[in-house]
């Protein structure tokens, strides 16, 4: 047999029909939906006197226009209540199991998939929201899509795609201390800029990558899509199984032994082909931060904003722009720079372990006083453990804030903006003009980095401070 | 939504000659909270088409009133970012019809093609000579056959062939979208799932 990647195994096993000089029919096993890409595929779905074929494939929760405060009270942007009763009825009229503000399992969408144990390893998932590509940590092939696309998942439990191109991004060795996935993500991107994996779908491998905890791992995945990639994979193995066992809707005794035996196949074949392949060294990656206006735009928080001056025409146009918006000379240091706010949390790095790290550097010290920090739980169940952990108290004490879960300020949706002007440490995924509120200025980092900045008031490499 | 058929234009261009326009900038978030598809197009390209007093920024090119048309022309690596399909819905309600770059992010290019919206992929000299050719004469027009697959510099007599995907041709050409044709597999569909 032809030997094939991770990739080719799991989509080949979910093509229901090759359209002629066309895209793929494609299988969707597992289908997330938030307030802001639904209604208007419910409505299409309606228009055309459609049913969701299979309701129970489809799981909803509203993360993008929560408040992060005060949840138990009604939301006060008009806007935003619409939105998030629109997903309440819709789901309600088509049989969708909704996890509504407040409830147990509410939280942002790409957080609460894997904790349930809805996201599994060998699935095929898409929700309308790029970030999808998180779910792909668990080895399933996850991505984003557009609202016509849930629609055609609404109508056909599948969508039409053409088969992307494969690449595989492969870092060894051992990751330095104070070096997480995050660094990973901001380095690789700035390697290979925000447009290089166009077209490809990724697939990370090698010792560093193995040794990532199923935390470390969602982050990388979900930032694959900041490449430009259509999403990323790690193949499954005994820390991803660890991790699903045992979760609401893992399969349980006899179908756990027949699905554990089927993922335990879900790796690259010996000889599989690649179309692009990239290569790194865990021991070249150093805490990294951005300073520009795309996640490609990273450096090593030790370095300095690079002059620009290798640039010409519109790359040189774009890099001015940047860096004006910014509010930064080209060839600044990055240390030392001082910040005004803080952000951790998304599905980037709204985690648990996210939280445990943060707890673990601020112990005993105190945020700078010129900083507002916004400590953002992905979900409900996050913010729960926090609170069984104590890790609240530890915030508390050194004057950080602990919010309710919600997409909150990685996007000015909700009330949670950024002023304009303002530097923002933010640990999301998305550093574009205006993607913390109109003319904020984003600096995207691990956890540890934010932690760092929030004690100190200015950009600092943690491992100074540790 | 059944989409538009797509019918062979000529036109001016309205250019952007700046990269990795993602969709924040095409819609920014704030305008994601509509339950319906209606009014995007006014908050296309919102925060660089007005300022924070809301006035008109007269320079930015969809404002000024030497540049019109159907068609957008925009440096590389155009619509990366959000999945949102507003970025889409935006740009086709605003009266574009074509956009033309060439780059384009993957999902964009999905999106748009989903909705009517034709992107067309030109090399990075061609893309120039088109900025050139509005810089010297903002009234000169290009042609946009989708049939033929080809886009003409009316002014320089230039034409370059563009690539589509065959099935995606068909489906703008005669306004079919997707999901009719999906909705018509329901039997294939079935066995599938019954053969898993
Ligand atoms: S946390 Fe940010 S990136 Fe993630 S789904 Fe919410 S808005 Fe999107």
């Amino acid at each position: 047999m032809e030997p094939k990647t991770l990739f080719d195994k799991i989509w080949d096993a979910h093509v229901v029909k090759q359209v002629e000089g066309g895209p793929n029919v494609v299988y969707i096993d597992r289908h997330f939906i938030h307030e802001v890409t639904s209604p208007v595929a419910f409505l299409g779905l309606e228009k055309r006197g459609l049913k969701v074929l299979r309701p129970e494939k489809t799981t909803a929760t509203p993360d993008h226009n929560v408040p992060t405060i005060n949840q138990h009270e009604s939301i006060k942007d008009e806007l935003s209540r619409n939105q998030v009763e629109a997903l309440k009825n819709n789901c309600t009229k088509h049989g969708i199991t909704h996890h509504g503000l407040g409830t147990e399992g509410h939280g942002v969408v790409h957080i609460i998939g894997p904790e349930m144990g809805l996201t599994q390893p060998g699935m095929t998932i898409v929700c309308g929201d790029s970030h999808t590509s998180t779910h792909g940590a668990f080895g399933a092939i996850a991505f984003g899509i557009g609202t016509s696309e849930v629609e055609m998942v609404f109508a056909s439990q599948c969508i039409m795609q053409p088969k992307p191109k494969k690449m595989k991004i492969a870092v060894n060795g051992t990751l330095k201390e104070g070096v997480t996935a995050k660094d990973i993500a901001l380095y690789v991107i700035a390697q290979i800029s925000t447009s290089g994996g166009t077209g490809h779908f990724i697939e990370f491998a090698g010792s560093a990558i193995e040794s990532l905890t199923m935390e470390g791992r969602m982050t990388l995945c979900n930032m694959s899509i900041e490449c430009g990639a259509r999403g990323g994979m790690i193949a499954p193995d005994e820390t991803t199984f660890e991790y699903v066992q045992g979760r609401e809707h893992a399969p349980k005794g006899e179908e756990w032994d027949k699905a554990l035996a089927y993922w335990k196949t879900l790796k690259t074949d010996e000889g599989a082909e690649f179309d692009t392949i990239y290569e790194y060294d865990a021991a070249d990656i150093e805490p990294m931060i951005t300073f520009g206006t795309n996640p490609g735009m990273g450096a090593k928080i030790k370095s300095s904003i690079p002059t620009g001056d290798d640039l010409s025409g519109s790359d040189k146009i774009s890099f001015d722009k940047s860096l004006e918006y910014m509010g930064f000379n080209p060839g600044d240091q990055l240390e030392g720079k001082a910040i005004d706010y803080v952000f951790v949390g998304s599905c980037t790095n709204g985690r648990i372990e996210d939280f445990r790290a943060i707890a673990s550097f601020v112990k005993g010290k105190q945020k700078a006083e010129n900083v507002i920090t916004w400590l953002v739980p992905g979900s409900k169940a996050v913010e729960k453990q926090i609170i069984a952990e104590g890790l609240d108290k530890i915030f508390e004490e050194a004057g950080f804030a602990l919010r309710q879960p919600g997409c909150s300020a990685c996007l000015a949706m909700n009330d949670d903006k950024i002023p304009a002007g303002k530097y923002s440490v933010s640990t999301s995924n998305r550093n574009f003009e205006g993607r913390q509120g109109p003319g904020a200025r984003t600096l995207l980092a691990s956890p540890l980095v934010a932690a760092a900045a929030a004690v100190t008031g200015k950009i600092t490499d943690p491992r100074d401070i540790m | 939504m059944p989409i538009d058929k797509f019918k062979t234009l000529t036109s001016p261009g309205i250019p952007l000659p700046i990269e990795n326009v993602d969709t924040d900038q095409i819609i920014p978030a704030r305008f994601l909270k509509a339950v319906e598809r209606k009014g995007f197009g006014d908050n296309l390209f919102r925060d660089w088409r007005y300022d924070s007093n809301n006035e008109l920024i007269e320079d930015f090119a969809l404002n000024n009133p030497k540049y019109s048309g159907e068609i957008l022309i925009a440096g590389k690596n155009f619509g990366s970012g959000s999945s949102r399909e507003h970025a889409a819905w935006a740009i086709y309600d605003h009266g574009l019809k074509v956009v033309v770059s060439s780059f384009f992010a993957d999902i964009f290019k999905g999106n748009a093609l989903n909705n009517g919206l034709l992107p067309v992929q030109v090399s990075e000299d061609f893309l120039t000579q088109l900025f050139e050719t509005i810089e010297k004469d903002p009234k000169s027009s290009f042609e946009v056959n989708l049939k033929e697959q080809t886009f003409e510099n009316k002014a320089t007599g230039e034409s370059v062939s563009f690539e589509i995907n065959p099935y995606k041709k068909e489906c703008l050409l005669n306004g079919y979208d997707d999901i009719d044709y999906l909705v018509n597999m329901k039997d294939e569909i079935e066995q599938f799932e019954k053969n898993r």
